[in-house]
């Protein structure tokens, strides 16, 4: 994998190169983001259709505004925050969708509390081949309220940095802190209870041959 | 200082980003070291968060890189038969 250092300078020269009159290389620069546009998207609008409409005019908006981009962050933030953009412009058009929790102020909320359990096996990262264990992921992110599936998609699924979450969603490293945490908490609440009785019973499903 | 479990619970998210001040983080370490659910909680948060940041978790739909580009490659075609505008800055 090349250091993001070397991939910073690529990209760089890529977007003079584009903004210079040679487009084509459009498809090069956004090669590598693909999944990650994709996945930002279908963290919102949780259709798969609709994610791919959300990502291809997020791309098509980058293109457009390439020009903008001023390199002051990396490309690829610049990027999820065109998307992010694109996936609330949907989620406000889309009337029937609940939108009170985006007001909630995260900061007064009440305690969350993890689930409690006495041993954790680890969950392989093998799992993930199983449909079901990938579905309860998904379910999870979707079930958190909008507010908290931002900072959860852009941290722990984007793996971007605080300061960079924080920049992209525009507010103070602190609120990304806390909701991140609450965040997490509750992923932990819904989700470790399941994916340790999916183990077990892959478990013992093994065991029987 | 002594912590108790469910203010432990409050560090668990810094504690996976290594982002609490050293004697908190240790406050924390010496907790865990003596509390089979606490430790059970973080092990079960970081090994959710190794999941969620994998490649696998959302996939790609069959076409849809193919789909994108064509889109890309229309944009990009109306975009070189344009007229050069002269700059807008």
């Amino acid at each position: 994998m090349a250091d993001a250092g070397s991939r910073q300078r690529d990209e760089a020269q890529l977007i003079a190169a584009i903004l210079a009159g040679n487009r084509e290389l459009y498809h090069r620069l956004i090669q590598p983001y693909e999944l990650s546009v994709y996945r930002m998207a279908l963290s919102f609008v949780k259709d798969e259709t609709e994610a791919e409409d959300v990502a291809q005019e997020a791309f098509l908006k980058a293109f457009r505004d390439l020009g903008n981009f001023r390199g002051e962050s990396k490309f690829s933030t610049w990027l999820i925050a065109i998307t992010l953009n694109e996936a609330r412009r949907r989620l406000r058009r889309q009337t029937t969708v609940r939108m009170e929790s985006l007001d909630e102020d995260p900061e007064s909320g009440g305690k969350v509390s993890p689930a409690l359990l006495r041993d954790w096996r680890e969950i392989p990262s093998e799992a993930l081949e199983r449909r079901e264990i990938r579905a309860l992921l998904q379910e999870a992110i979707e079930h958190l309220s909008p507010i908290y599936r931002e900072v959860v998609v852009l941290r722990d699924v984007e793996e971007l940095s605080v300061e960079e979450t924080a920049g992209t969603l525009a507010i103070s490293i602190a609120a990304v802190k806390v909701r991140l945490h609450r965040a997490r908490i509750m992923l932990q609440k819904e989700l470790a209870p399941k994916l340790k009785l999916a183990n077990a019973k892959r478990r013992r499903w093994l065991s029987w041959y | 200082m002594v912590l108790e479990c469910k203010h432990v619970w409050d560090y668990i998210s810094e504690f996976l980003d290594d982002s609490l001040p050293a004697e908190t983080k240790e406050l924390v370490q010496k907790h865990l070291a003596n509390c089979e659910i606490c430790s059970a909680i973080l092990d079960s948060t970081r090994n959710i968060l190794i999941l969620t940041a994998d490649d696998r978790v959302f996939e790609l739909p069959a076409g849809y890189s193919e789909r994108l580009h064509a889109r890309l490659a229309r944009e990009i075609h109306a975009a070189n038969s344009r007229p050069e505008k002269p700059s807008e800055e």
